[in-house]
């Protein structure tokens, strides 16, 4: 029965979703390939632009999917996104950096641990802060929690920075002594341990995509394709592209677990509930759910998965410094997924699709093209030289200007687009639809067929 | 099967059973397959309890199964006090509601009446007084503590889900729902359970979606229905929740005539199954014509309580809406 039940009852929601998906990032894709040509990339280019490209997509695609699980479920007003983040990253660098022996000069050494346990103790770490978090918070207004919640983003920020937890020197042995009994003797590998200050830490452990392929034994079968490429496609050290594709795989396979993990908790009674809470707590309160515990609940395993999107995003990188943990991540979670539409796991991927695609990345190369396509010369150094031409009815230096600054712009850009759709589609590209919360069809048992899934079939557009 | 049995042996619903080893013919909410009973929801062997409309008084009982103490006042009110600032919304006010009826509770506007219910219903907290429950004081707990007890409310204004569609609104309801734990919803191993567990319970929100004949509306959302049908649905979730003493606010307010008879009906015959009711209401010639005791409140303290004819002939009464302030 059951293989076929979910069959049927997949089949209308989950192909109109998958041909959705497939269309928007074939769609974009292509345009980043057909840009590539144009810049006249090769290969390399080619895959760097896309390993770029899936990178992103996978990043805000993770973090948009634990947003929509506290804003589109629950309702819990979180921009703090990216504490728990840096909150994730962070932990799994001191637990995962090699001690200071083995890393070089003056820096910050670590526990010298696996990475693996490293990422795991990120992100319980990231869920324990959501804990701390949310426990005071949650018995307040839904706007108290959105100011607890940002104060705490910097406030992790500014730990980072402070110079107090800068560095600290571990003792040699560690002796755990109850009452005079000495129980076990500890000798640390860790000789400084700390969280670098102003200028961050160099992530000096094992390359993320290393660890996860020896992991799973496909590291020498890695390295023979590698060696294959080299062969045969690209003939100069390929091992930084090819890395670059493989990890945005990657993260793509982690979005899809997020969203197998939050789809599974929305269809459910549990999601039930924090739908509505959502709506009305105190409904459901007076229905006899425990609303708190279902909150608290739900805030622990979207800031858990915050940790994990921070510790994916991040610790591929080279370095991390706390500027990067600045409240912008946080809005351009929330852009991601107020374009997906809130509420909507498929919708929260789009959205993290279509934001790092066209508004992150995109600007970028529209700027290249541009230069690509047209001998524009060097931009005007300041605002004055751009403008003064206008005088005289010259608009290329202020063109080439704005085009120059097209990274701060992009801000700009952000902005008019949430404007927009503020004003024109507050729902985002498929809030409002009927993605039920339930593990079962709800439609009248033992009349399947035709009236079988009615939700799915209008989109859910009843307004 | 999972999902009844949680929610009977949780306890606090016994009372539910009207008349087990009734002989009468079932006279039944019409169901589309004929399946008998829809809302009375008991465990297994009694879901076909006859209801007879033209015999309601029987089911004032005393149920004999039931292990929890069975009074003939599950709800029992003692000098609740409640102030805001320096105005006394609700003053020493003393009831008890009996087992099987239908007892209104009206006043003017400001009397006190919704206030009170928040107080019983653990919305807010008394200063003083007690609330007493099938013999347990629950005074100051939470509101899904009390929910969970067999003590459910609606509100005032219709309070849908409204981005929920009726089915999830319905689904919502039931108590004891192993899915409500993240894990059990999430892991594979567990969430066969689930599934069958939703998979019995949806059988029964249809039932009772057909009893309160709003199963045409089942894929809406619920902020698309009208006024009426919102107030149709709340009573309805209410129900799945397996209650023993409802608590209706204002189920009238804007409801059309058409469907507040039909409201009144559904309320009827659930009484007669053994449902206890406690009827906010604004309408007194609708509390008049349908409760078998009324409670009157004026400026936060009762002001006379008893049968309709008793409250129809007080002086005081006729005074405070008539004289008082409006």
């Amino acid at each position: 029965m059951s293989v076929d039940d979910v069959r049927g009852r997949l089949d209308g929601l989950f192909e109109r979703d998958v041909t959705l998906v497939l269309a928007v990032l074939g769609a974009i894709y292509l345009a980043y390939v057909l840009a590539g040509v144009a810049f006249g990339y090769g290969l390399r280019g080619q895959l760097n632009s896309i390993a770029n490209l899936t990178f992103y997509i996978g990043a805000f695609g993770m973090l948009a999917l634990a947003l929509n699980l506290h804003w589109g479920y629950t309702g819990l007003f979180n921009i703090g996104i990216v504490g728990f983040m840096g909150i994730g990253v962070y932990v799994t660098a001191l637990v995962s950096k090699p001690p200071v022996a083995e890393g070089g000069a003056a820096q910050v050494g670590g526990l010298g641990l696996p990475l693996v346990v490293g990422v795991v103790a990120g992100v319980a770490v990231a869920a324990l802060f959501g804990l701390l978090v949310a426990l005071p918070a949650l018995r307040l207004r839904a706007d108290y929690l959105a100011i607890v919640t940002v104060a705490f983003s910097e406030i992790v920020r500014f730990t980072m920075m402070s110079r107090t937890f800068q560095e600290a020197t571990v003792p040699d042995t560690i002796d755990l002594t109850v009452a005079g009994v000495r129980l076990f003797s500890f000798d640390p590998a860790a000789d400084t341990i700390g969280l670098g200050g102003g200028g961050g830490l160099i992530l000096n452990y094992t390359d993320p995509l290393e660890a996860l392929l020896r992991l799973l034994f496909l590291w020498e079968p890695y390295l023979g394709f590698v060696a294959f490429v080299e062969r045969n496609f690209i003939p100069n050290n390929p091992k930084p592209v090819i890395d670059g594709v493989v990890y945005g795989i990657v993260l793509l396979v982690c979005v899809g677990l997020f969203y197998l993990l939050l789809s599974r908790t929305g269809k459910s009674p549990f999601g039930r509930v924090l739908k509505a809470i959502r709506e009305d707590e105190d409904v459901a309160n007076a229905l006899g759910k425990d609303t708190d515990r279902f909150k608290l609940t739900a805030f622990v395993l979207g800031a858990a998965l915050m940790g994990l999107g921070g510790i994916l995003w991040y610790s591929g990188r080279g370095s991390i410094t706390p500027p990067s943990f600045r409240p912008n991540i946080t809005f351009f979670v929330w852009i991601a997924l107020i374009i997906g539409g809130a509420g909507s796991n498929t919708g929260s991927f789009l959205g993290g699709a279509i934001f790092a695609g066209v508004l992150y990345e995109g600007p970028r190369y529209v700027k290249n093209l541009v230069e690509a396509a047209f001998e524009l010369g060097d931009a005007p150094r300041n605002f004055g030289e751009a403008v003064a031409p206008l005088a005289s009815l010259d608009p290329v230096p202020f063109l080439v200007y704005t085009l120059d600054s097209v990274s701060q712009l992009r801000l700009v850009i952000m902005g008019v687009v949430l404007i927009w759709l503020m004003h024109n589609r507050p729902e985002g590209l498929l809030g409002h639809r009927k993605e039920t919360a339930s593990s079962v069809d709800l439609s009248r048992p033992g009349d399947d067929g035709s009236s079988g899934n009615p939700a799915a079939a209008d989109g859910g557009e009843t307004r | 099967m999972s999902g009844t049995d949680d929610s009977v042996t949780d306890g606090s619903t016994p009372t539910e059973e009207p008349i087990e080893d009734d002989s009468m013919p079932a006279e039944d909410v019409p169901t589309e397959d004929g399946s008998p009973s829809a809302v009375t929801e008991e465990s297994d062997g009694d879901a076909d309890a006859p209801t007879d409309a033209e015999t309601p008084d029987r089911t004032v009982h005393a149920p004999e199964d039931a292990g929890v103490s069975v009074d003939s006042t599950p709800l029992e009110v003692e000098g609740l006090r409640r102030t805001f600032g320096g105005i006394v919304a609700v003053d020493d006010v003393s009831f008890d509601v009996e087992r099987g009826t239908l007892t209104g509770l009206i006043g003017p506007n400001g009397a006190g009446k919704s206030t009170t219910f928040n107080l019983i219903t653990g919305m807010l907290e008394p200063d003083a007084g007690t609330v007493r429950f099938n013999g347990e004081e629950i005074t100051g707990y939470q509101p899904h503590e009390i929910a969970n007890r067999g003590l459910v409310r609606t509100f005032q204004i219709a309070r849908e889900l409204e981005e929920m569609t009726v089915l999830e609104n319905m689904m919502l309801a039931p108590k004891g729902q192993a899915g409500e734990s993240l894990w059990r919803s999430v892991l594979p191993v567990t969430r066969g359970d689930v599934r069958k567990q939703e998979t019995d319970q949806l059988e029964r929100v249809w039932e009772v979606l057909d009893f309160f004949e709003i199963d045409h509306l089942a894929d809406e959302y619920a902020g698309n229905l009208s006024g009426g049908q919102r107030k149709l649905l709340e009573l309805a979730r209410a129900l799945l929740t397996d209650p023993d003493v409802l608590l209706l606010d204002e189920p009238f307010a804007g409801v059309n005539p058409t469907l507040e008879k039909r409201l009144l009906e559904h309320i009827h015959e659930l009484r007669d199954r053994g449902y206890t009711f406690l009827i906010v209401e604004h309408d007194m010639d609708l509390i008049m014509n349908n409760c078998e005791r009324v409670i009157v409140m004026h400026q936060g303290r009762i002001l006379k309580d008893g049968t309709p004819a008793e409250i129809k002939e007080s002086e005081e009464v006729i005074e405070a809406y008539l004289g008082g302030e409006v």
